[in-house]
């Protein structure tokens, strides 16, 4: 399957609106990964609003569905979810990496109800995912796990590790989706460290792999509505993304991974790009 | 002592629900005996050091307590950043067994001698570590580590060592263990370099030396409030370990006596490996011991500390 930028889809008002959020949030820390996040923003909220069995009121509920983002980096939109769920105050976002918040520039376990790991090394999430699958299963509880990987994360060889041990103990409720958006930091990922054939890749450590339109909601639901998708496999979803997915200057554009300090007048472009005042 | 350290592994599962233990490839019919019993709480894995101990973070944030085993240097050199990351940012209750901790595997060569395990363990924010002389000193710290919220790194030593320690006093982790008091020298060990101090006694008794013996099985957190007892008692210390002189028991000592700004002076050696990898093979003691990390080694130091 391939998708062309062109073919993904809009942003609808719901989508527009937690982007609106993590620019906010961006705004007030005055960092943050935003092309990152943005990628993420309908993998997110399909998760949160339509798939996850959680309780924000019980963060720590034994039976909930685990949801670890190992692109710890992504965290604005983690962050911007979250908060839309009630696990935290939104008011806490407007402290983003101060010296006196939950929210650093990385996600981390102890401090914001909600992070199910502590991440920003990459290449981690894919086994502590692996852990809580297995915990559930030693449990006897029906608890899924889904861990979202970045494109450029999966050139760690952890990831692959975790990939063999999911196949092997056959874990049906451990789901690894890829932020497919291209890009990683230096450039290009099929020129920094391709990556294809990715689905033969996952299909070849024993994964049930399906590819989807990262930015499309109705796809998304429906695909992570049906797993497991095999019997006796873990599963894997590519999710064709567009990194910086809402604003044109910020769309698979190589500049945007690591920028901050956005002066006010581009902004407040930006905002008005996203239907915000 | 490995083997007294996973036949408790398998007696603790039959005790506490959360005792899991997981492996990494480890020779055929390790703990076969628990993987009968408890199959569900039994993982062998492939050689996979940074996903085992991600795997067992994630198994410690829902709650189990995984006992994880594999050869020292692998799970301390190869998987760091797990280490550091997934069990100590954590805090998670996931216990480290490292085989052949020092130079046990000394004809297998340096990428198999755990030489640098303690000192990269101690740097490592919430890690306990820990260093047991014998197997029966094995048998008294292991189910003290159900009661641990933590990681803990717990460092094997070869295997059918001497039996050096005594439960005169009882094994609690983080405390000292004083077994003889002294006027002139004190030695402070942790691992087997009780076995070695207590080899060299009679040899610096018959010089006419007053020694003190204290025993560190735990190098973190350190029980510094008994060494600077003791110290204060004598003129010399010297500190024995299987270790890098760097950042072990010795550093341990050093940092403690350094900072506690004695009246006295108080002279002072680390014995224990220099900071080079193994040039040879042989065996562990033999290897030591070309590196003055044997009785004889202590007392030839004491010399160099006291007039004898």
């Amino acid at each position: 399957m391939s998708l062309s930028t062109t073919e993904l889809s809009c942003c609808d008002e719901r989508s527009s609106s937690l982007r609106r959020t993590i620019l906010h949030t961006m705004r007030c820390g005055g960092r943050g990964h935003l092309a990152s996040a943005y990628s993420l923003v309908e993998i997110l909220r399909v998760l949160y609003d339509d798939i996850l069995k959680i309780d924000p009121k019980n963060p720590d509920w034994v039976e909930r569905d685990r949801c670890i983002l190992s692109k710890g980096h992504g965290c604005l939109a983690l962050y911007a979810i979250l908060a839309d769920k009630g696990f935290f105050p939104k008011e806490e976002l407007e402290k983003f990496c101060s010296g006196d918040t939950i929210l650093g520039g990385h996600p981390e376990y102890h401090k914001v109800p909600g992070v199910e790991a502590t991440t920003g090394s990459l290449g981690h999430g894919p086994s502590i995912g692996v852990g809580y699958a297995l915990s559930a299963r030693m449990r006897g509880n029906d608890a899924r796990v889904f861990v979202i990987t970045g494109d450029g994360e999966i050139n760690e060889g952890s990831v692959w590790e975790a990939a063999m041990c999911a196949s092997k103990h056959k874990l049906e409720n451990y789901t690894l989706l890829v932020d497919y958006n291209k890009l990683q930091s230096s450039g290009p990922v099929a020129e920094v460290q391709p990556l294809e054939p990715l689905a033969d890749k996952w299909e070849a450590f024993g994964f049930a792999v399906r590819e989807v339109d990262g930015h499309d909601p109705v796809a998304l639901k429906e695909l992570l509505s049906s797993v497991p998708f095999e019997t006796g496999k873990p599963n894997a979803i590519i999710c064709h993304t567009v990194k910086g997915k809402g604003i044109k200057d910020v769309e698979h554009n190589l500049k945007w991974h690591h920028k901050a300090n956005v002066d006010s007048e581009l902004m407040d472009s930006m905002f008005a790009e996203l239907g915000g005042e | 002592m490995r083997k007294a350290c996973l036949q408790e592994v398998h007696r603790l599962a039959g005790v506490d629900e959360r005792v899991v233990f997981i492996g990494s490839d480890l020779g055929f019919g390790t703990l076969d005996e628990m993987r009968k019993d408890y199959p569900k709480r039994f993982f062998m894995e492939g050689i996979s050091e940074a996903n085992i101990l991600g795997m067992a973070a994630g198994m410690a944030l829902d709650g189990w307590m995984p006992y994880v085993n594999t050869i020292a240097p692998f799970i301390t050199r190869r998987a760091y950043e797990q280490v550091i990351v997934d069990l100590c940012m954590h805090n998670v209750p996931v216990r480290l067994i490292g085989n052949g901790g020092g130079v046990v595997y000394a004809p297998l060569g340096p990428t198999h001698q755990a030489i640098e395990d303690l000192a990269v363990m101690r740097a490592a924010p919430n890690m306990t570590v820990v260093a047991v002389a014998d197997a029966d000193e094995m048998r008294r710290l292991m189910p003290l580590t159900l009661n641990e919220s933590g990681p803990i790194y717990i460092r094997l030593a070869k295997g059918y060592d001497p039996i050096v320690t005594d439960d005169s006093q009882p094994f609690i982790i983080g405390r000292g263990l004083p077994f003889q008091k002294g006027k002139d020298l004190l030695l402070v060990t942790t691992g087997i370099g009780l076995r070695l101090a207590r080899e060299s006694m009679a040899a610096l008794e018959a010089k006419g030396l007053s020694v003190g013996l204290l025993h560190m099985p735990t190098i973190k957190p350190f029980d510094s409030e008994m060494l600077l007892e003791m110290a204060s008692q004598v003129k010399a210390v010297i500190s024995v370990e299987e270790h890098s002189v760097i950042g072990g028991l010795g550093s341990a000592v050093a940092e403690v006596l350094a900072e506690a700004c004695l009246d006295k002076p108080l002279r002072f050696k680390r014995l224990g490996l220099p900071d080079c990898f193994a040039d040879s093979y042989g065996s562990q003691l033999s290897l030591m011991a070309g590196y003055g990390l044997s009785a004889d080694g202590i007392v030839e130091a004491a010399k160099g500390l006291l007039e004898i």
